[in-house]
């Protein structure tokens, strides 16, 4: 498979997950096409690990190792960010019984 | 080749519809299922490029507690499909829609044609996917934000819990 393949894809899905922050209304959709799209970030990582793994791995044998452990990294931050911004969409709909962001968005006081 | 093509295709086919209902759908609870459709087709690919502890933590922290946490959340406040209001202004909901396909246009006219595209990628084989070679670089090099990430964890736990105290002196 040649990486332009795992661009395609991992653009496709990230361009989805843009198309779904703009365009809802709900707060809780919104944070999940958020890890829509750093998932797509995250497929696109491991692919060019292998990519590069193929290119000079007999030269460099843990140079695509490192790639895999940001994308474990980036697992890590994804789900401490789910837990405080899900503990904030609960504080703000205990607040004004709305998950609605237009409505969330004139809460200016 | 042949069933790593097909099976390539396959999971990737299932990824977009996956992603595309979670953005169409009107209950979230229905958006919640199909982006755990789309988290198992996307450890699937995974596992195709031999990284199979990214696999198996994508499927157990993503589709097993981040999922289950958004699903606890969308249960407590009761949340269905009439419940969500429709959008007013016709045009931002073109507007999004608009700036996301072309958004996606651009990148692909400017990346269609880089020679760079067509380099390989191993799939099936490879060593580093392994949990033993990870575990190697991750526990001698990257040992330190191994354990600030543990602190990272901490803080988040405090955060979600400061947040979510009910205030007892606030009057009715």
């Amino acid at each position: 498979m040649p990486i332009n393949y795992y661009i395609f894809l991992s653009l496709a899905l990230f361009c989805i997950g843009i198309v779904g922050v703009l365009t809802r209304r709900n707060a809780i959709i919104i944070f999940m096409c958020v890890e829509l799209m750093l998932n797509a970030a995250n497929l696109l990582l491991v692919a060019f690990s292998k990519m590069h793994h193929l290119a000079m791995g007999a030269d460099y044998p843990t140079l695509a190792s490192e790639a895999q452990v940001f994308v474990f990294f980036i697992m890590v931050v994804a789900a401490a960010e789910v837990s405080v911004g899900l503990a904030i969409i609960v504080m703000l709909y205990r607040n004004t019984h709305s998950v609605d962001v237009n409505f969330l968005n004139r809460l200016k006081n | 080749m042949g069933i790593t093509a097909v099976l390539f295709w396959f999971l990737s086919a299932l990824a977009i519809s996956g992603a595309l209902m979670v953005v169409v759908s009107k209950n979230p609870v229905y958006s919640i299922l199909y982006l755990i459709i789309t988290f198992f087709a996307i450890s699937g690919h995974y596992v195709l490029l031999n990284a199979q502890f990214l696999a198996i933590v994508n499927i157990i922290v993503y589709a097993g507690a981040i999922m289950v946490l958004f699903l606890f959340v969308v249960m407590l406040m009761n949340l269905n499909a009439e419940s969500e209001p429709p959008q007013k202004k016709r045009y931002l909901f073109f507007a999004g829609v608009i700036a996301g396909c072309s958004l996606m246009l651009v990148l692909v006219a400017a990346l269609k044609t880089s020679s760079a595209g067509n380099q390989l990628v191993q799939m099936k084989d490879g060593d580093i996917g392994l949990i033993n070679n990870l575990g190697k670089v991750l526990f001698t090099q990257y040992v330190f934000p191994f354990e600030i990430s543990s602190v990272l964890f901490l803080s988040a736990m405090i955060g979600a819990v400061v947040i979510s105290k009910k205030e007892i002196l606030h009057p009715e």
